[in-house]
C-alpha cells in the first residue's frame, strides 16, 4: 500500500462539495462577531465610546479591551514546555488598549447579523495618543520610547548565536573573501479559506469549532487566555481550506470563546475577512542577512559568517524560532571548517509574523543560495560545480542539535537529475554571451530541511484503532488533514502494516479534543514521520491483539499465526477470516472483547530531507518581465508514501516558491505600518495564467529513521524556487538582485543601474 | 452579506431614469463588479440601488446603415469579445475587454459600467478614447451625445447627473474604417489584475507610400483620467514607417505622459514602460495593416 498512488480518501467528498468545512457546520442561527481594529500603528487608546454601537438595534454585545481578562498568553502552535525557560513568550491579550501595530484588536461587536455588526463597528468612537511608528528591525532594535513591549527595552525579542572553528582565522587563510547582503519580504500564506471559527457553551464548557492545524494546542491556549482549566475547553477541527502555518497559531479562537461566554453561551461566529487575514493574522518574517565567506584557491569554503535580523512585528507569536531555524540551516549541508552565525528577532510595528511553510528556511535559503551563486561568479566558477565541490556527500549531522542528521543524503543525485532535465551544461554555455532586449538564463538552488522539531521541541503523537464487526478498522489520529493528504497516507500506513486493503481503513477526519488522541498537529513536515510512527506502532499493536485473539479462538493451533489480506494464516493455511474473528470478538458468548489499540508515542528522531530547483527564464529587459520557460524541483524525501500526492505537494510548493521569487510581498505604509496591498487583487499571487508547466522529480532513498522509509516533504517544495529564479536572472542578465521578489519595478531599476536599458 | 438599503429593478431606460429621479440617493448597478466591491469595503455601504441589468434595449452591438457601431452600455465584456460586428470591424476593443479580470467578471461586467465607474485603469477606456467614441446618455427628456474625452472629469468622476443613464457607446464609421488598433495592458499578472499602465493605439497607414497617415495613442493610468497623447500624435502623423518612427514614438510619449509615483510603481518605471508599450502597440498596428516591417 505504501508507495502506491491510491486516490485521496477525501477526494469524492471534496469534489462533490459534501465535505463539511467550519462554515458548513453551523446548524442553528448564530450571532455574528466582528473586530474593531486600531486606525493607528503605535500608541494607546485614550478613550473609547461604544454607546452608539450598543444602542443600535440588533447589537447584542460590545466588548472592549477593558472587559477582557488582564493577563498575557502565548499564541504559537508549539508543544507546551513544562520548563519555564522554554515556554513561549506570552505577550498578548484578547483585546488591547496598547496599540502595537496598525489594525491591533481594540474591541469587538456581537450582533444578530453581519450588516448590523458592520454598522455597529462604524459607530464606535476611539481617541488615541500616538507614538512614532517603526517597521524596520534594524532601526527598532536600537530601542524606542516607550518600547513595544515593556519587558524588552531594546525591542529585541531574542538573540542567539553559535561558533564552529575559528571564522576570523578561516577568512584570513582564504584566497578570496566575499561579502553580500540579502533581504526577503513579508509574505502571507493566502490559504483559500480565511480563518473562521464559531463558539458556544455546552454543559458549562466552551466549545470552539475552528479552521486550525492544531486543535489540541488551541485547547490549551484558549484555557490559558481565558484563565480556565484546559479540560473546560473543547476544540473541533473539521476539513480546512489550507493553512500553510498561519493556522499553526492560535488566532481569534480565544476572542471567539470569550464572546460566546459574554452572551450566555450562544453560538457566535467569527469569520475573518481576507483583508483581516493579511493584516491581523500572521505573515512570513522578513529577514535581512549580512553574509561573509572565504574560499581557498580551488573554491573550497574556508569560513562563513551570517548575521540575520528578523522582523517579528508587534507580537511574539513563533518569535525567534524562525530566525534560529535559518541559523541551523547555515551550518548544515555545505562542508566548511569555520562557521559562525548570529540572529536577532526584533519587535516592530509591523503586522505579526509567525509560522509559514518551511519556517524560516525559504528566507535563509534565498540568502544562502544567492550567496553561493555570487561566490561562484566572483571566483569565476560554474555555480553547480561550486556546489558539488562544497556539498557534503553522504551522512552528516548537526554540530549542536543531536540527533538531527542526514541519515540518507540524495543531494548529488538530485542535482544530477535537475541538471540533466534543464540541460545545464549546454545552456550555461549557450546563454553566456547574449546581447539584445530578450535574454535567457538557467539557475539553480538547493536546500536541506529537518523532519519534525525534535530535539528543539517535543514530538508526540497518538493513534487509536478498533476492529469493526466486519473486519474493517477504525482509525483515529490527533494529527490533522489540512489539504496535504494526511488522512490518505495514514490510511495507507494502517493498511500496509495490517496487510489490509485501504478500503478496509476508515479514518476519522474531524479532530475533536474530547475524543481524538493527543497530537500537536500539522506543522514542521512532521506528521507522516512522527504521527506515522504512532500509526505504525498502533497498527502493530492491533495486529498483535488480533493474532492473540485468534489463538483464543483456535487454541489447538500451534503454528505461528500471520495476518494477510483479511485472513489469519497458520503457516500457509487459511485459519480464520478476519471478518469472522471480528464478529466473534463482539458477540462471542464465551470470549467477547472488542479489539482496540491505542498509542501515545514520543518520537526522539529527526532526519534531514533535501532537494533542489533548476529553472530556465526569459527576461524582457525593457518591460522588466520574467517568463519562466521551464522549472523542475527534485526532492530527496526518502521513500514516497503516495507518489501522486507527493507530486501534487511539490507542485503547490513550486507555485509558492515562484510567487516568493517573482511577485509576492506585503507592502507596508512607512508612516503607519498599514498594509498597502492587503487584498488578493493588490497582493500579487500568481494565477494559473502566470504559471508554467511544473515538473516534479524525486530521488527515493529509504530513510532508516522514517516509519516507512519516509522523511519531510510537506514544506520543502516551497524553498528552492525563489533563489533559483534569481540565479537564472543573474545568468541571463549579469545583474544580481539581492532582494526578492524580483518585481518588474526592481528589474527595471536594476537594469537601468547596470546600463542594460 | 451586503449592506444594501433598497433595490429597484428597472425594466426600461425610461423606468431607470424615473427611479433615479424618484430616489435621489440611489445609484445605478449593472453587473455589480465595481459597486458590490465598494459596498463590501464600506465606501458605498447602505446604498440604494437601481438595477439596469434587465434592460434589453441597452444590450448588444448594432452596425447601423451609416456604418456607425452602437454598443449597448449593458453589453458584457465577454459578449463584446465574441460579437461578430466587433470582431470584424473593431477587434481591438474585443481584445481589450477580454483582458479584464477573469472569465467570471467578464461574464457580468459591462462596458457601460467600466466607463461610468470612471477608473483610469478601465481596460475599455483607452481604446474607446482612441476610437473617438461618442456616449449616448438618456435623461428623461431629449438626452445628449458626449465625446468620451469630455466625459471623464477626474479619478472616479464622470459627467453624469442623478437621473442620467449611459445607454450606448457609439463608434462613428469615420473613426474606425481604414484603421487598425492594438491594446497593451501592462499589469503584474497575466490575469485577475488591473493595469499598472495601458496603451491603446489606433492608426491608419498608407501602405503605398509607407506613411503613417493618422494615429491616436491613449494611455490608461498615466494621468488622473485616460490620456490622449495629442502632441505625440501630431508629431508622428505623416512620418515614414520605420525604426525612426518607433524611436520618436517612445521618446515623445515619455515626454508627454505624466504618470505618478506610488507604491504600485514609480514614475520613472511607468515612463520606461509607457514608451515601450506605445512603441510595441504602434508597431503591431502598422504590421497588421501591412506596413513596412523593417
Amino acid at each position: 500500500m505504501i508507495g502506491k498512488s491510491v486516490p485521496r480518501v477525501d477526494a469524492y467528498e471534496k469534489v462533490t462539495g459534501r465535505a463539511k468545512f467550519t462554515d458548513d457546520m453551523i446548524l442553528n442561527k448564530c450571532l455574528i462577531a466582528k473586530v474593531y481594529h486600531a486606525a493607528i500603528g503605535n500608541g494607546i487608546v485614550k478613550s473609547i465610546d461604544t454607546s452608539e454601537a450598543e444602542a443600535l438595534d440588533g447589537v447584542v454585545k460590545v466588548v472592549t479591551f477593558k472587559d477582557v481578562p488582564n493577563h498575557c498568553y502565548p499564541t504559537p502552535g508549539h508543544p507546551w514546555s513544562v520548563e519555564l525557560a522554554h515556554q513561549d513568550i506570552a505577550d498578548r491579550n484578547i483585546l488591547t488598549g496598547r496599540v502595537r501595530y496598525y489594525g491591533d484588536d481594540i474591541a469587538a461587536v456581537v450582533a444578530e447579523d453581519e450588516v448590523t455588526a458592520s454598522r455597529a463597528l462604524r459607530l464606535i468612537k476611539v481617541e488615541y495618543e500616538e507614538y512614532p511608528v517603526e517597521i524596520h528591525p534594524r532601526k527598532s532594535m536600537w530601542g524606542s520610547r516607550p518600547p513595544i513591549h515593556l519587558d524588552k527595552k531594546d525591542n529585541v525579542l531574542a538573540r542567539s548565536n553559535f561558533f564552529i572553528g575559528n571564522v576570523e582565522q578561516g577568512l584570513k587563510d582564504s584566497a578570496a573573501v566575499i561579502k553580500r547582503s540579502y533581504k526577503t519580504p513579508i509574505v502571507q500564506h493566502c490559504h483559500i479559506e480565511n480563518p473562521i471559527s464559531y463558539a458556544y457553551m455546552d454543559k458549562g464548557r466552551i466549545v470552539i469549532v475552528t479552521s486550525t492545524q492544531i486543535p489540541h494546542i488551541v485547547r490549551r491556549v484558549v484555557g490559558q487566555a481565558l484563565g480556565i482549566p484546559w479540560g473546560q475547553v473543547r476544540v473541533i477541527k473539521p476539513y480546512i481550506g489550507g493553512g500553510f502555518g498561519n493556522k499553526q497559531d492560535v488566532l481569534y479562537e480565544p476572542l471567539n470563546a470569550f464572546l460566546s461566554m459574554q452572551v450566555g453561551g450562544r453560538v457566535v461566529k467569527l469569520d475573518v475577512s481576507r483583508e483581516e487575514t493579511f493584516c491581523n493574522t500572521r505573515t512570513r518574517h522578513s529577514i535581512e542577512y549580512d553574509l561573509q565567506a572565504g574560499v581557498d584557491a580551488e573554491g573550497h569554503l574556508m569560513a562563513k559568517d551570517m548575521l540575520a535580523i528578523s522582523n517579528q512585528g508587534a507580537y511574539a507569536s513563533h518569535g525567534h524560532a524562525i530566525a534560529a531555524n535559518g541559523l541551523t540551516a547555515w551550518r548544515l549541508q555545505y562542508a566548511c571548517p569555520n562557521i559562525k552565525g548570529e540572529a536577532y528577532t526584533v519587535y516592530t510595528n509591523a503586522p505579526v509574523a509567525g509560522a509559514m511553510r518551511a519556517y524560516g528556511i525559504p528566507q535563509a535559503a534565498f540568502a544562502i543560495e544567492c550567496f553561493m551563486d555570487d561566490i561562484a561568479a566572483e571566483i569565476g566558477m560554474d555555480p553547480l560545480e561550486f556546489r558539488r565541490k562544497n556539498l557534503i556527500q553522504g551522512y552528516y549531522e548537526d554540530a549542536y542539535l543531536k540527533p538531527i542528521a542526514a541519515n540518507t543524503n540524495g543531494i548529488f543525485a538530485c542535482l544530477d537529475k535537475g541538471a540533466e532535465y534543464i540541460h545545464w551544461d549546454e545552456k550555461r554555455k549557450e546563454y553566456a554571451e547574449q546581447t539584445g532586449d530578450i535574454r535567457r538564463g538557467v539557475g539553480m538552488s538547493l536546500f536541506s530541511y529537518k523532519t519534525g522539531v525534535w530535539p528543539i521541541s517535543l514530538e508526540i503523537a497518538g493513534a487509536r484503532m478498533s476492529l469493526n464487526q466486519d473486519g474493517s478498522v477504525q482509525l483515529q489520529i490527533g494529527a490533522t488533514e489540512i489539504g496535504q493528504g494526511a488522512d490518505t497516507v495514514f490510511s495507507q500506513m494502517a493498511a500496509e502494516t495490517l496487510n489490509l486493503d485501504i478500503s478496509d481503513i476508515h479514518i476519522q477526519t474531524v479532530q475533536d479534543t474530547d475524543v481524538t488522541p493527543f497530537d500537536t498537529g500539522a506543522y514542521a513536515s512532521r506528521q507522516s514521520f512522527v504521527t506515522g510512527t504512532a500509526v505504525k506502532e498502533c497498527a502493530e499493536l492491533l495486529k498483535k491483539k488480533i493474532l492473540d485473539y485468534a489463538k483464543v479462538l483456535v487454541p489447538e493451533e500451534t503454528r505461528e499465526l500471520t495476518l494477510d489480506e483479511g485472513w489469519i494464516f497458520a503457516g500457509e493455511d487459511h485459519l480464520i477470516s478476519l471478518e469472522k474473528l471480528a464478529l466473534e470478538s463482539y458477540y462471542s458468548l464465551t470470549n467477547s472483547s472488542v479489539i482496540t489499540a491505542e498509542t501515545s508515542t514520543q518520537v526522539k528522531k529527526n532526519t534531514i530531507a533535501t532537494g533542489c530547483c533548476f529553472v530556465e527564464v526569459e527576461v524582457d529587459l525593457k518591460l522588466g518581465k520574467i517568463k519562466i520557460l521551464d522549472i523542475v524541483n527534485v526532492h530527496d524525501s526518502g521513500r514516497l508514501l503516495n507518489p501522486q500526492l507527493a507530486e501534487m505537494q511539490v507542485h503547490g510548493g513550486m507555485s509558492m516558491g515562484m510567487g516568493y521569487g517573482l511577485s509576492e510581498q506585503l507592502i507596508l505604509d512607512e508612516k503607519t505600518g498599514r498594509p498597502l496591498n492587503g487584498t488578493l487583487l493588490d497582493y500579487k499571487m500568481m494565477t494559473t495564467m502566470d504559471t508554467p508547466d511544473l515538473k516534479a522529480d524525486f530521488v527515493e532513498l529509504e530513510d532508516p529513521k522514517g516509519p516507512y522509509g519516509n522523511k519531510a516533504l510537506g514544506e520543502p517544495p516551497a524553498i528552492p524556487g525563489a533563489p533559483a529564479i534569481r540565479n537564472a536572472v543573474l545568468h541571463a542578465t549579469g545583474v544580481a538582485f539581492n532582494e526578492n521578489p524580483l518585481t518588474p519595478q526592481r528589474l527595471i531599476d536594476g537594469f537601468k543601474r547596470a546600463g542594460l536599458i | 452579506m451586503y449592506d444594501i438599503e433598497n433595490y429597484y429593478n428597472a425594466g426600461t431606460i425610461a423606468e431607470a431614469v424615473e427611479l433615479l429621479k424618484e430616489h435621489p440617493e440611489a445609484r445605478i448597478i449593472s453587473g455589480g463588479s465595481d459597486v458590490l466591491i465598494k459596498i463590501r469595503e464600506g465606501r458605498l455601504a447602505g446604498s440604494s440601488l437601481v438595477c439596469i441589468r434587465d434592460i434589453k434595449e441597452i444590450q448588444g452591438v448594432t452596425l447601423m446603415d451609416s456604418g456607425d457601431i452602437y454598443i449597448g452600455a449593458g453589453t458584457t465584456f465577454s459578449h463584446i469579445t465574441a460579437d461578430p460586428v466587433i470582431r470584424e470591424y473593431i477587434p481591438v476593443l474585443g481584445e481589450a475587454v477580454d483582458q479584464v479580470g477573469g472569465p467570471q467578471v467578464r461574464n457580468i461586467g459591462t462596458i457601460g459600467g467600466n466607463i461610468c465607474n470612471g477608473a483610469v485603469s478601465a481596460d475599455s477606456a483607452p481604446t474607446v478614447f482612441s476610437l473617438n467614441a461618442m456616449l449616448r446618455i438618456a435623461d428623461g427628456s431629449g438626452g445628449r451625445m458626449v465625446p468620451v474625452k469630455d466625459f471623464y472629469l477626474g479619478p472616479g468622476r464622470v459627467d453624469l447627473h442623478q437621473g442620467d443613464v449611459l445607454t450606448h457607446i457609439v463608434i462613428p464609421a469615420r473613426e474606425y474604417q481604414g484603421y487598425r488598433g492594438h491594446y497593451i495592458k501592462y499589469s503584474m499578472r497575466n490575469a485577475m489584475d488591473i493595469a499598472t499602465l495601458s496603451c491603446s493605439v489606433v492608426s491608419r497607414v498608407n501602405t503605398e507610400d509607407n506613411i503613417l497617415e493618422d494615429v491616436r495613442i491613449t494611455f490608461g493610468v498615466a494621468a488622473p483620467v485616460p490620456y490622449r497623447c495629442e502632441e505625440t500624435e501630431t508629431a508622428l502623423k505623416g512620418m515614414e514607417i520605420g525604426e525612426e518612427l518607433y524611436r520618436r514614438t517612445e521618446e515623445l510619449v515619455r515626454r508627454e505622459i505624466n504618470p505618478r509615483d506610488s507604491w504600485r510603481a514609480s514614475r520613472e518605471f511607468r515612463l520606461q514602460i509607457g514608451g515601450e508599450i506605445a512603441r510595441r502597440a504602434l508597431q503591431c498596428t502598422v504590421e497588421s495593416a501591412g506596413g513596412d516591417q523593417s
